[in-house]
């Protein structure tokens, strides 16, 4: 499908034309030259970002106090303590988001490429495009208008799953809608052609054929939200204490930990806490990606 | 890269789908060869719809129904609450450059100056971002070994995947005092032009619309690039062997088949981009440091973006009218993300040869 | 086939978080207890009702983790859930009787019926604004060469306006004849959220500057010049980053900055728990008997020597009387608590300790809640 395979500079058969003109050499040396040099502009930052925050977050991340422990009851220059509330906090928040937005996400899948026809579909499409360009402050600030102006619940871990829900709906929508259009139409029809309802057809055939990378697909959607910064901000308040209870309370998550140490703790300390918690949620993240790699691997997608 | 993006996902995901990104968001699924054939149900004779199947199509209509609804939804109670606030203004809220809400009794708040740095540190990025992706897609697609292609790839989607408050921290803390040199240059010698003329902020702390603009264009590199690069895939073979035989060099083909055919999508995925780049909320309240004055259309200026206006204000949300007031800047970049992705989305969706 | 498969791979991450929430828990907190048992000669009638509740200023929210801290270790199991949702809001909670006492960086106002509003509250009687936490306001600045930079209000206030652009101004150079001043721009780094910080700053340039301060208070800078950066820590990371670089933070974020002296024209005063108690033991007190709302525009102002005067005080909002009787009970040994061995730590917060006079003014007064 690409032309990389073809090797631009080896014709099969010598060209009439064996001299290039000096211009057309430049020009195309220089294109060559500008075309690699940004590919290592591109380079350059993600090597630069992940050895700054290597460097600056191992010696954190090696204690194993770091996983176990909270910073409950540290003043900001005291060593040790951990981020263990704030890793427990970013988990529950990202995963009771997916328990919203995969079935969600999944159905809405579904009804555009098994049922979707006509107007509503067409509207479904183009407002997923729009939810995924929602800017997640947006999202943050309707379900505060929506959850706390107007239904009078508190800030809690919940309130930012629901906004965290917004910003996955959409990313979930799509690779589940990709990876249903892969199952191939036989599967299908072999399965009507048995008699069995297009429900069950869809349950037991399609999505199981489908499962390895719609699987995929969420656990990406996961790693994603899981960084996410602005809804924290607006939606809840942070404690350096555990709280398991998603529904009231402060909770810490990670990108709250470094804000709040970014912004209120002066000491050196601080930055420690802030550099190893970001090393933490690259190693978090890195671990969903890889995870996702694995079920993409494990089971390819069928195809046509 | 954490705030909701419209990239296809980094890793597996878009490896081996021939219809993710932007030629597969094209509404209309009944042209897609793929579709299935459910279209014609199997109907052999007339029996009625089964009543699971009745259901289970309830249950996902409703659900493309809800995704309908919300993006409504977002809007109503943005501006629901955000009116009462308008109306307490004391100054237009369209117009105006003022922003003090901490007496609730007396707002005074105007979106312009917000609107006015987002679009700078938009531009700003979207200058650097546009044509170091356009490089990036044409290599991974037409100079990159074609072994090394694949990985290479990766590690540029892998930029997505890191989160925006480590960017912030990291421009902040590690890429300012390296641009502040390069920034104190251009001001030095191209001072002259307004835009790189003296900013309000101070060059050396380093939080200014440059350095923002710098990272949030880092930022937007994958986004850019991973959608362009589809486009790019899809070139046609025919002309790009076409071109070949005639004689062209690699430069040629890609000037005479690759960019033309290309060019709507890179455009649209810039769009896309842009839309990412008004609504980053963390990196930019990471950087930019608010001026006392108003924005005077320099770039080494600082200011506050709708965005960061409202995520540094979060924590002393307590008033719902001065809470409404940071709620209509929402609602106002709301409209612009949606009309920005709406015009990228519509470049594409005419073009039946990305599908 | 490939269900149980994957379904196997989700269960492992699913099981991986469980046994993750097994295994963490919070620190000891270094030093927490060897404090409690060394300093507690005020006895505290523990008890009442638990947890209390407040709400308030988020400028104290650091002292009073250190008292709730403080109470859970003298009461044991005693705890206090304080909000941190800004003055304002403090207020409103405790005149509409959602919490039991409210914090707010400045005293019940009779103008906007929070007096009368608090008595309602109280059952009739009135209630006290208990000023428990002082926190002292550094001017820092990072200026190569100088590290012993003396200013008065007057040049604080024409520097933070932009009156004086230099470093090697002749106000400044008067102040500090030794000092080998540069001929640099002074970079002012302001707050550019909202906060008492701010407010209090300006209220003392207003009352301390011979009328250079013509920009009045508020929560907002209004100075018309420099940098804004976010939040405290954001002003001190700001300043020293540029050399001539100048803010006002709590002395807390100004421990790795160069601190200014003030002068008031009695010598030039250092910043320092001693320097901070004396201005506190100086403040008169206008509100009356037990209500001690202090007189913080006289004390911007004054001139006692070796004295440092600018300092944000944030209050306690209590009922007189007319608390539940277990609530007026875990009050007060709340309070008391905060007042005595609450105080240990409270220099590494970046507020200062109470002056054993002021600390003895306010004990009458928590005896006195009934």
């Amino acid at each position: 499908m690409t032309t990389a395979t073809l090797d631009v500079n080896q014709p099969a058969t010598p060209p009439a034309f064996q001299h290039l003109s000096t211009g057309r050499r430049v020009k195309n040396g220089i294109a060559t030259a500008l075309v690699w040099l940004a590919f290592l502009v591109a380079v350059i930052p993600l090597v630069w970002v992940l050895v700054s925050v290597l460097a600056r977050g191992a010696h954190m991340v090696a204690n194993a106090d770091w996983w176990q422990q909270s910073l409950g009851g540290l003043l900001g220059d005291d060593v040790g303590g951990g981020v263990y509330h704030a890793i427990y906090g970013s988990l529950v928040q990202s995963l009771m988001c997916a328990v919203i937005a995969v079935p969600i996400g999944l159905l809405v899948a579904i009804y555009l490429v098994e049922y979707g026809r006509g107007r509503l579909a067409k509207a479904t499409t183009f407002m997923v495009d729009i939810l995924s360009g929602v800017p997640s402050i947006v999202a943050a600030l309707f379900i505060y208008a929506m959850w706390i102006t107007t239904l009078g619940f508190n800030r809690s871990g919940f309130a930012v799953s629901l906004a965290l829900v917004l910003l996955m709906l959409p990313v979930v929508v799509r690779s589940s809608e990709d990876m249903l259009r892969l199952v191939p139409d036989e599967l299908r029809e072999a399965s009507y052609a048995l008699g069995i309802p297009k429900w069950k057809t869809i349950v037991k055939i399609v999505i199981p054929t489908a499962l390895s990378g719609i699987l995929t697909g969420i656990m990406l959607a996961l790693a994603r939200v899981m960084g996410e910064t602005a809804p924290v901000l607006v939606l809840v308040g942070y404690s350096g204490y555990i709280n398991y209870d998603l529904f009231s309370g402060e909770m810490a998550s990670l990108p709250l930990l470094m804000n709040s140490e970014r912004v209120s703790n002066p000491s050196p300390i601080g930055t420690d806490r802030i550099w190893g918690a970001a090393l933490t949620l690259v190693i978090i993240i890195a671990l969903f990606n890889l995870a996702a790699t694995l079920l993409s691997r494990l089971v390819a997608p069928k195809k046509k | 890269m954490s705030e909701s993006s419209a990239t296809p996902t980094p890793a597996g995901a878009s490896v081996d789908s021939g219809n993710t990104g932007v030629g597969g968001r094209v509404p209309s699924a009944d042209t897609t060869p793929e579709g299935p054939i459910s279209a014609q149900p199997v109907t052999g004779n007339k029996t009625k719809v089964r009543p699971g199947d009745r259901i289970f199509r309830g249950l996902t209509t409703g659900s493309g129904v809800l995704v309908v609804v919300l993006i409504g939804l977002i809007g109503l109670f943005l501006l629901v609450q955000a009116i009462p606030s308008i109306g307490l203004d004391q100054v237009n809220f369209l117009t105006s450059r003022e922003w003090s809400t901490n007496d609730p009794a007396n707002l005074r708040f105007g979106i312009l100056d917000l609107l006015l740095v987002t679009v700078a540190t938009s531009v700003v990025a979207l200058v650097i971002a546009m044509p170091v992706s356009l490089g990036i897609a044409l290599f991974l697609t037409q100079y990159a070994p074609p072994k090394l292609a694949r990985p290479f790839a990766y590690a540029v989607d892998l930029l997505a995947a890191v989160p925006s408050i480590i960017f912030g921290l990291w421009g902040l803390y590690v890429l300012a005092p390296q641009l502040a040199p390069i920034a104190s240059w251009l001001n030095d010698t191209l001072g002259f032009i307004p835009i790189f003329a003296d900013g309000n902020v101070s060059s050396e702390i380093g939080g200014t619309i440059f350095t923002a603009g710098v990272v949030l264009g880092i930022m937007l590199l994958p986004i850019i690039t991973s959608l362009t690069r589809e486009v790019f895939q899809r070139t046609p073979v025919a002309q790009i062997e076409g071109a070949l035989a005639l004689g062209a060099t690699r430069w040629e083909v890609i000037r005479t088949t690759v960019l033309p055919f290309g060019k709507a999508g890179y455009i649209s995925a810039s769009m896309l981009g842009l839309g990412r780049a008004l609504g980053e909320t963390i990196a930019l309240t990471i950087i930019l440091l608010a001026p006392s004055t108003t924005f005077g259309g320099s770039i080494f200026d600082g200011g506050a973006t709708f965005a960061s206006k409202i995520a540094s204000a979060s924590s002393e949300f307590n008033d719902p009218r001065s809470v409404g007031a940071y709620i209509t800047a929402g609602l106002v970049l709301f409209l612009l993300t949606f009309l920005v992705n709406f015009a990228g989305r519509a470049i594409v969706s005419g073009k039946k040869e990305y599908r | 086939m490939n269900f149980k498969r994957h379904g196997a791979a989700l269960g492992i991450v699913a099981a991986g978080a469980l046994l993750l929430a097994g295994c963490g828990g919070d620190p000891t907190p270094p030093g927490g207890s060897a404090n409690s048992a060394s300093s507690s000669s005020t006895p505290v009638d523990c008890g009442g009702k638990n947890p209390l509740s407040a709400e308030g200023s988020s400028a104290q929210k650091g002292a009073i983790d250190l008292f709730a801290q403080a109470y859970g270790q003298k009461c044991a199991g005693a705890q206090v859930n304080y909000n941190a949702s800004g003055s304002g809001n403090g207020v409103k909670q405790f005149n509409g009787g959602q919490v039991d006492f409210g914090g707010s960086d400045s005293a019940l106002s009779a103008d906007k019926g929070e007096v009368s509003a608090a008595a309602e509250r109280c059952k009739g009687n009135p209630a006290w604004n208990l000023p428990m936490v002082f926190g002292p306001i550094a001017i820092a600045y990072k200026l190569d060469g100088v590290s012993n930079l003396v200013l008065n209000g007057e040049t604080t206030a024409k520097i933070f306006n932009g009156s004086i652009k230099k470093w090697n101004d002749p106000a400044i150079k008067a102040l500090n004849s030794g000092a080998n001043l540069p001929d640099k721009d002074i970079q002012v780094v302001f707050r550019s959220d909202e906060s008492g910080t701010t407010d209090n700053f300006q209220k003392y340039l207003a009352a301390a500057s011979n009328g250079a301060w013509t920009q009045g208070a508020g929560k907002s800078f209004h100075g018309g010049v420099g940098n804004g950066a976010e939040k405290s820590n954001g002003v001190a990371s700001a300043v020293q980053a540029v050399d001539g670089g100048i803010t006002y933070v709590e002395w807390s974020y100004a421990k790795n900055i160069s601190v200014a002296k003030l002068d008031n024209g009695s010598g030039a005063v250092e910043l320092t728990s001693d320097s901070v108690g004396k201005a506190i033991d100086n403040a008169k007190v206008k509100g009356e008997g037990n209500d001690l709302v202090l007189d913080l525009d006289a004390l911007y102002a004054s001139n006692t020597p070796g004295a440092y005067p600018l300092i944000l005080a944030t209050y306690e909002i209590v009922c007189s009387k007319g608390y539940e009787p277990d609530t007026a009970k875990a009050v007060k040994a709340f309070l008391t608590v905060a007042a005595t061995d609450g105080q240990a730590r409270l220099a590494d917060k970046g507020y200062a300790p109470l002056p054993k006079a002021f600390q003895d003014k306010l004990l009458t007064a928590i005896q006195a809640i009934a």
